[in-house]
């Protein structure tokens, strides 16, 4: 296809500067984002088990449960939940929590309390510790790295997300004319840096759907606020947001037993699988009541679930715009939007092709980067230059550091979940695990150089990712006092194990060219040969 | 015959495709949402569509934006744009506060 050749080279410096400035939070994003596909599987492998004395009693005594629970504590109705399906991450039948003031937002609670019922039919209340870690990563994945309040680094995220689609326009540009003739081709040879670019190509151009989306999806999720209120200040005829959180209709009579209720909906949404039932009490008495659950024909509104509004009196559907498979035709639509950025339609693997799209993602952000260190370094080749700019050796640094940094400390925090002692302030240790990590790898990418720095790093993610195997090992053989949950929490250990692997083989592959290979490529060691050469050269 | 486009003028064609941009985008937007049955509330399947054709609209003249001359005619064109859509909207009582 043809372009006219100055298009061509405006949009790749703009390509150049959109992804460097935006290539590393990025990396973040996407590598956490990667991790965020298991969040549920990886928040049961860091859930404690819980110390009731008894099991979760059959639903059809949960409505005898949650009576005697508000009996006892009557801080709990003003929201609970009843678990349906329960398990290692949520443990038991009724759950609810006392929220602090300065915690209503995104941060990661560290306990709730759980309620079961003894064999003589008394009600048992535990504290439970929570984990927060898959929260954490995804947080981490949220706001590209940034710890930062949520309210200032999602509009930091949305500029990168912009920049983000402006990079992947400009990269289509830059590419178009020359795309039959390079799609197909991967020059693995002598010039590292075509084949680098290759790579990054390939990757860009076969992902393109995939990250059309996010991008888009993730400048919704950035600016949702600022858009609504732009557009309700612009062309919104009723003041919508007053008239939210009203009292609702008053409470008639007595609320239908959890169990009815689930068997209420399996009646009206026959493929609809709740797991939660969400009860909240509203000032005025009157109980509302959301069904988050799955419909796996369908993509769903949240992360993980769709919801159903129920009335808690009679059991009937009240509000089904985001119940899954009963949604009009436009709120299916907008659903779409949602469950093709949190991929969570078509079970499993779509969730492991995510993984690996999130994953390739962060690679073609570390290529991008790694060709604008190499093409900077060949000028200045050319030129004759011996001593990198100091903004090359800066962003060579920076890259290796921060993208190993992450990988490196995302495992460490991951299994910390196991080991931190019980009462420990958990979202402190997990930052402190992450962060001290992350900045200890950036000094050290810039102390070591990036080549040298590059092998060492990706054997310090190597080992912190055994890590979280080798905790699990440790606990089921009892030889910490943590726990193992086994089942498919196992995915996590034997993914880890591969990723583990995998660091460790690509470790090997960067040291054998940092020693061997070409000498003026950012990924090599400086040598006292090298610099003589290139001061014969000079000469 | 064009001049050659370059990318030095980017400063002043970004800063009109996020300003200009972005009021553009919402322009476009009324005229998705208020054109029709429906209204573009919060609450409703129509509002929030309208609202989620917020990015692809100002990603897109963002991403666009560098293909004009140069960033003086960037801030002209789009203000165009946006007094022609914007007029229209209010031309048809669309705008709130704002009637003829």
């Amino acid at each position: 296809m043809k372009i006219r050749t100055d298009i061509v080279r405006m949009y790749k410096d703009v390509h150049t500067w959109v992804g460097i400035v935006s290539g590393l939070c990025l990396f973040i994003a996407f590598y956490a984002g990667a991790i965020t596909m298991f969040e549920v599987p990886l928040q049961r492998w860091a859930s404690a088990p819980i110390a009731l004395s008894a099991p979760p009693p059959p639903m059809e005594r949960a409505g005898e449960l949650v009576e005697k629970t508000i009996a006892a504590h009557p801080e709990a109705a003003k929201a609970y939940r009843v678990v349906v399906a329960t398990g290692p991450e949520q443990p038991a039948r009724m759950i609810w929590r006392v929220e602090r003031p300065e915690d209503e937002h995104h941060h990661a609670p560290d306990s709730y309390f759980a309620s079961t019922l003894r064999a003589d039919g008394s009600v048992e209340v535990v504290e439970q510790p929570e984990s927060p870690v898959a929260q954490f990563v995804d947080v981490l994945h949220q706001q590209v790295g940034l710890p930062l309040d949520h309210e200032i680094a999602m509009p930091i995220m949305g500029a990168i997300s912009l920049l983000y689609f402006v990079a992947l326009v400009s990269g289509v540009i830059v590419l178009l004319p020359s795309l039959v003739k390079d799609l197909f081709v991967l020059r693995a040879g002598k010039n590292l840096k075509r084949m680098w670019l290759d790579v990054h190509n390939v990757l860009g151009v076969f992902s393109l759907p995939f990250h059309i989306i996010m991008a888009l999806t993730a400048i919704v999720f950035a600016y949702h606020d600022q858009f609504y209120d732009a557009q309700g200040a612009a062309f919104s005829k009723t003041d919508v947001r007053a008239e939210r959180g009203g009292g609702g209709p008053a409470p008639e009579g007595a609320l239908l037993a959890p169990h009815l209720v689930v068997q209420s909906l399996a009646a009206q949404a026959p493929d609809f699988e709740p797991q939660v039932l969400l009860y909240s009490t509203r000032p005025n008495g009157a109980v509302g009541l959301r069904v988050q659950g799955v419909d796996p024909r369908h993509g769903l509104r949240g992360p993980t679930f769709g919801v159903a509004g129920v009335d808690p009196y009679s059991g009937k559907i009240v509000m089904s715009d985001y119940l899954p498979g009963q949604q009009s035709g436009l709120f299916a639509t907008i659903t779409s939007f949602f469950a093709l950025h949190f991929g969570n339609f078509g079970g499993a693997p779509v969730r492991w092709g995510y993984f690996l799209l999130g994953l390739a993602g962060a690679f073609l952000f570390y290529s991008g980067n790694l060709l604008w260190v190499e093409s900077c370094r060949k000028k200045e080749r050319k030129a004759g230059a011996v001593v990198q700019s100091r903004a090359v050796r800066f962003m060579g640094n920076l890259t290796v550091g921060v993208t190993l940094g992450t990988i490196a400390g995302i495992s460490l925090t991951i299994s910390g979940a196991k080991w931190l002692p019980a009462g420990a302030d958990f979202a402190f240790w997990h930052s402190l695990l992450f962060y001290g990590l992350f900045l200890a790898a950036i000094g050290w990418a810039f102390a070591r150089g990036a080549a040298r720095a590059s092998v060492d790093l990706l054997r310090v993610s190597a080992a912190t990712t055994l890590l979280i195997p080798l905790t699990s090992l440790a606990a089921a053989s009892g030889v910490v006092g943590a726990w193992n949950h086994g089942g498919d929490t196992r995915c996590i250990d034997i993914t880890a194990l591969v990723g583990a692997a995998a660091f460790l083989w690509m470790a090997r592959l960067t040291r054998r060219r940092v020693t061997e290979g070409p000498k003026d490529s950012i990924c090599a060691a400086p040598s006292k040969a090298g610099a003589k050469r290139d001061r014969a050269r000079l000469n | 015959m064009h001049r050659p486009l370059s990318s030095r003028d980017w400063f002043g064609k970004a800063s009109a495709g996020l300003i200009l941009g972005f009021i553009l985008s919402l322009g476009l937007c009324g005229l998705f949402g208020t054109m029709g049955p429906g209204s573009v509330d919060y609450d409703s399947a129509r509002g929030q569509l309208t609202m989620w054709l917020t990015a692809p609209l100002w990603a897109g003249i963002l991403s666009g934006c560098f293909l004009f001359g140069s960033g003086r005619r960037a801030w002209a064109w789009l203000a165009i744009a946006n007094v022609a859509v914007w007029g229209v909207l209010v031309v048809a009582g669309k705008v709130v506060g704002v009637s003829l």
